[in-house]
C-alpha cells in the first residue's frame, strides 16, 4: 500500500452530497479547462471571467443566458428521464429535431386559423408526438430485440439531422419557404403561431423556458410520487426481479423512452414557437443540443429540477461562447468545457460510492497486526 | 474492366473502410478487456487533428512526413484514451456516460475543433496526404489492380494488424489472459493477472487504432482539416465491434460493408446517377441499425462472443 489515500465504500450516502459533488464537479472541470488554455497560451483567469461576465452578468446577457437554457433544459429533461431507467438514450438531439419538424408544421397549418392559444398546445403536442415516437422506435427495439439503444438512437440522430436538409434544401417540401430560392429556408409561421414571451426585471424569459419548468416538476412527482415511477425505479435496479413481481418491463422500456422523447421534442417545439419562427435546419444543427442535455442531466445527477438550473448554468457558458467567439476565444472552447464537466461530473460520482481517506490508519493498523 | 461499377465500388469499400477498420479493431481490444469504450468519435477527430497539424510541421521528406504524422496521431489517440482508462478503471466510473464525456469532450464541437482554431490547421490542405501506391506495379491489373495492388499504405498495414490480432487474441498467451480479463476479472486476478494492466494496456492500444483511423480521414479521404469530419464514423466503429462478434477477421469484412455503403453516394454520384443523395447518405446509419436489430435479436448476446464482464467495473471483494 503506497498509495496515500485510500477508498472506503461508504455505507450510506449523507443528503448534502447531492449539491456538493457537483459542485466540486463544476470547479474541478473549470481546473483542468485551465490547464487546457494555459497550455494553448491563454490566461484562463481571464477567459473564465470573460464567460461569466458573458454569460450572467448584465440583463442582455441574462436574456441570452436563459434562450440558449431552454433546449438544454429539455434535452436535460429527456436524458434525466430515460437515464434513470437505466436506458441510455442519446437520441435527444434528433429527438429535438422531430419535435420541431412536428410543431412547425401545426404551426404552419393551424396558425392562420385557430386561436393563439390553441395553436400554442397543437404545437406542443405535434412536438411531443414526433419527439415520441422518434424514440419509442429505439424503445421498441431495444425491449423488443434487446438492441442496443445507445448506438441506435445516435443513429437516428444523423438519420434526424439529414431528415431536416431533405425537408429543407432538398426538396419543395410543405416546411420550405417557396420564396426562398436561393438560400433556401423554413416557410415563416403566422404571428399567432409566436410563443409569448415575459420579462422580469429587463431579463426576457422565454414561454418555453417556462413550461420546462412545469414539465421539470411533473416529470420530478411521476418518477418520486407515483407508482409508475416506483416501477422504474425497481427496474433500474433490478431488471429480473422487476419481471418477477410482475412489471411490465418492456412496456415501461417502451413508454419512458418515448416520454423521454416527446421532452426533447418540446424543446424542438420551443425552438420554433420561441425562437426561429420557421423550421430552421441549419440553426438546429449547430448547437449540440443533444449532447449539451447529457451533460446537464450528469451534472444534475438525473434530478428533474436540478437540470432546469443545471441548463442555467450551462447556457451562460453556451451563451458567452456565442458572444465571444473569435480569434481569443476559438469555437470548440465550449465544447472542451462542457466535456470536461460532463467527465468531472463522472469522475465525481465515485465520491458518492467512497470515501477518501488517508492512509495513515491503515499503516498503524498493520503495524499493529 | 477497372472502371465497371463493381470495381469502383469495391475498391472504395476498402479504402474508406480502412479507417472504420483502425477503429473497430481497437475496439475489439478495448471491449475483449472488458472496457466499453463509447469515445471513439473523440479518439478519432483528436487523431485527425494531431496528424493534419503535424503534417502540416513536420519536415523531411514526404515518407517521413506521414509517418510522423501517424505516429503523433496515435500518441494524441492514446492519451485520449489514458483519460478514458482513468475513469473506467481506477475511478470505476460508469463507463457508458464516461465515454460519452470523451466523445463530448474530444469531439466535433470540442477540443478537436479548439486545438484546429488554436493551431489553425484548417488554413490550409494537408501537404503531405497519403497517396495510394502502385504496389510491384500491378495497379493496373484487371480485377485484382484495384482491389489488391491499388492502395494506401495504411490499408496494408490493416491487413497484417488483422493477422496479427487475430493470432494475439487466440492464440497467444496475453491474448488468452486478455479474454480472461474481459470474461471474468475476479477469475483473471485471483490467476494473479493484473486486470488493471491489461485494461490499461488495451483501452489505450484502442485509442491508439482510433487515432489512426481518425488521421486517414484527414490525411488520406478529405486531405485537410474539418470540424468533424469523421461524421459518425467512431459510432459506426462501436456497432461493427458488435457484428464482427469481438473478432478481427469478421470485423474486416464489416468494415467493408460499411465502407462501401459511406462510398456510395460519392460514388454514383460521380456517374451521374438520379438517385437521392439524402438517402444515400442516411443508409450507412440505417443499415447499422438493421444489422444492430438482426445481430442482437438472432442470437443471445453472450452466444455471439460479447466479453462477459463489458462494461463492469472491476472491484476487488473487500476485507
Amino acid at each position: 500500500m503506497k498509495s496515500p489515500v485510500r477508498l472506503e465504500r461508504r455505507l450510506e450516502q449523507p443528503k448534502w452530497l447531492n449539491w456538493a459533488i457537483p459542485l466540486i464537479s463544476l470547479l474541478a472541470a473549470l481546473a483542468v479547462g485551465a490547464i487546457v488554455l494555459l497550455l494553448t497560451g491563454k490566461n484562463p483567469l481571464d477567459v473564465y471571467h470573460r464567460i461569466f461576465e458573458r454569460g450572467f452578468l448584465s440583463t442582455r446577457a441574462l436574456t441570452g443566458t436563459l434562450r440558449t437554457a431552454t433546449p438544454f433544459a429539455f434535452t436535460g429533461l429527456c436524458a434525466a428521464a430515460a437515464f434513470r431507467l437505466g436506458v441510455i438514450n442519446i437520441g435527444g438531439e434528433g429527438q429535438l429535431y422531430m419535435g420541431a419538424i412536428g410543431a412547425s408544421y401545426a404551426g404552419l397549418v393551424m396558425g392562420d386559423s385557430y386561436p393563439v392559444g390553441i395553436v400554442i398546445i397543437a404545437m406542443v403536442f405535434a412536438g411531443m408526438i414526433f419527439g415520441g415516437m422518434y424514440a419509442g422506435f429505439v424503445g421498441l427495439l431495444r425491449a423488443q430485440f434487446n438492441t442496443n439503444e445507445i448506438i441506435t438512437s445516435l443513429m437516428m440522430n444523423y438519420i434526424a439531422g439529414i431528415i431536416l436538409n431533405y425537408l429543407i434544401f432538398n426538396s419543395l417540401s410543405y416546411w420550405r419557404d417557396p420564396r426562398s430560392a436561393g438560400f433556401p429556408s423554413g416557410k415563416p409561421l403566422e404571428k399567432r403561431a409566436f410563443w409569448p414571451s415575459y420579462e422580469i426585471a429587463g431579463v426576457g424569459i422565454s414561454f418555453g423556458l417556462i413550461l420546462a419548468t412545469f414539465v421539470a416538476v411533473a416529470v420530478w412527482v411521476l418518477y418520486k410520487r407515483s407508482r409508475f415511477g416506483f416501477e422504474i425505479g425497481i427496474i433500474a435496479d433490478s431488471p429480473r426481479a422487476a419481471r418477477y413481481i410482475g412489471i411490465r418491463t418492456k412496456t415501461t422500456i417502451v413508454l419512458v423512452t418515448a416520454l423521454s422523447g416527446a421532452l426533447a421534442g418540446i424543446g424542438g417545439a420551443s425552438q420554433v414557437g420561441d425562437f426561429t419562427h420557421n423550421l430552421d435546419a441549419k440553426g438546429l444543427q449547430l448547437n449540440n443540443f443533444g449532447y449539451t442535455g447529457i451533460v446537464v442531466a450528469a451534472l444534475a445527477r438525473l434530478n428533474p429540477l436540478g437540470a432546469i438550473v443545471v441548463a442555467i448554468l450551462l447556457g451562460g457558458l453556451t451563451n458567452a461562447g456565442y458572444s465571444l467567439q473569435g480569434p481569443d476565444f476559438p469555437s470548440g472552447l465550449v465544447g472542451t468545457l462542457q466535456g470536461l464537466i460532463l467527465f468531472t461530473a463522472v469522475a465525481g460520482e465515485i465520491l458518492m460510492k467512497y470515501r477518501v481517506k488517508r492512509n495513515t490508519a491503515a499503516k498503524k493498523a498493520m503495524v499493529a497486526s | 474492366m477497372n472502371n465497371s461499377l463493381l470495381i469502383v465500388i469495391l475498391a472504395s469499400a476498402i479504402f474508406y473502410g480502412t479507417p472504420l477498420l483502425f477503429a473497430a479493431l481497437g475496439g475489439v481490444f478495448t471491449e475483449r478487456s472488458g472496457v466499453l469504450n463509447l469515445g471513439v468519435e473523440g479518439m478519432m477527430l483528436i487523431g485527425g487533428v494531431s496528424a493534419a497539424w503535424a503534417s502540416q510541421h513536420v519536415g523531411g521528406s514526404a515518407w517521413f512526413t506521414v509517418f510522423a504524422s501517424i505516429l503523433i496521431a496515435m500518441f494524441a489517440g492514446g492519451l485520449t484514451a489514458l483519460l478514458h482508462a482513468f475513469l473506467c478503471v481506477t475511478l470505476k466510473a460508469n463507463q457508458t456516460v464516461a465515454g460519452l464525456s470523451i466523445t463530448i469532450f474530444a469531439g466535433a464541437l470540442g477540443l478537436s475543433s479548439y486545438f484546429a482554431n488554436v493551431w489553425e490547421v484548417a488554413s490550409s490542405p494537408v501537404p503531405r496526404p497519403i497517396r495510394k501506391l502502385d504496389v510491384l506495379g500491378l495497379g493496373d491489373t484487371p480485377v485484382l489492380g484495384p482491389l489488391l495492388f491499388n492502395h494506401t499504405i495504411l490499408t496494408y498495414v490493416s491487413w497484417v494488424l488483422v493477422a496479427v490480432s487475430s493470432f494475439y487474441l487466440f492464440r497467444t498467451k496475453t491474448g488468452l489472459q486478455l479474454r480472461a480479463v474481459g470474461e471474468s476479472p475476479q477469475t483473471a486476478d485471483a490467476m494473479g493477472i493484473s486486470v488493471v494492466k491489461y485494461r490499461y494496456f488495451h483501452t489505450i492500444l484502442g485509442g491508439m487504432l482510433a487515432g489512426i483511423g481518425g488521421a486517414f480521414y484527414s490525411l488520406a479521404i478529405v486531405s485537410t482539416w474539418v470540424d468533424g469530419l469523421t461524421k459518425g464514423a467512431g459510432w459506426i466503429a462501436i456497432a461493427l465491434v458488435i457484428f464482427g462478434f469481438w473478432r478481427p477477421d469478421l470485423t474486416l469484412v464489416g468494415a467493408y460493408l460499411f465502407g462501401a455503403l459511406q462510398s456510395l453516394g460519392t460514388t454514383l454520384k460521380a456517374r451521374s446517377f438520379h438517385i437521392s443523395g439524402d438517402l444515400l447518405d442516411a443508409l450507412p446509419f440505417i443499415m447499422t441499425i438493421i444489422v444492430l436489430v438482426l445481430v442482437s435479436s438472432r442470437f443471445a448476446h453472450k452466444r455471439l462472443g460479447a466479453p462477459a464482464a463489458l462494461g463492469v467495473p472491476y472491484e476487488r471483494e473487500e476485507r
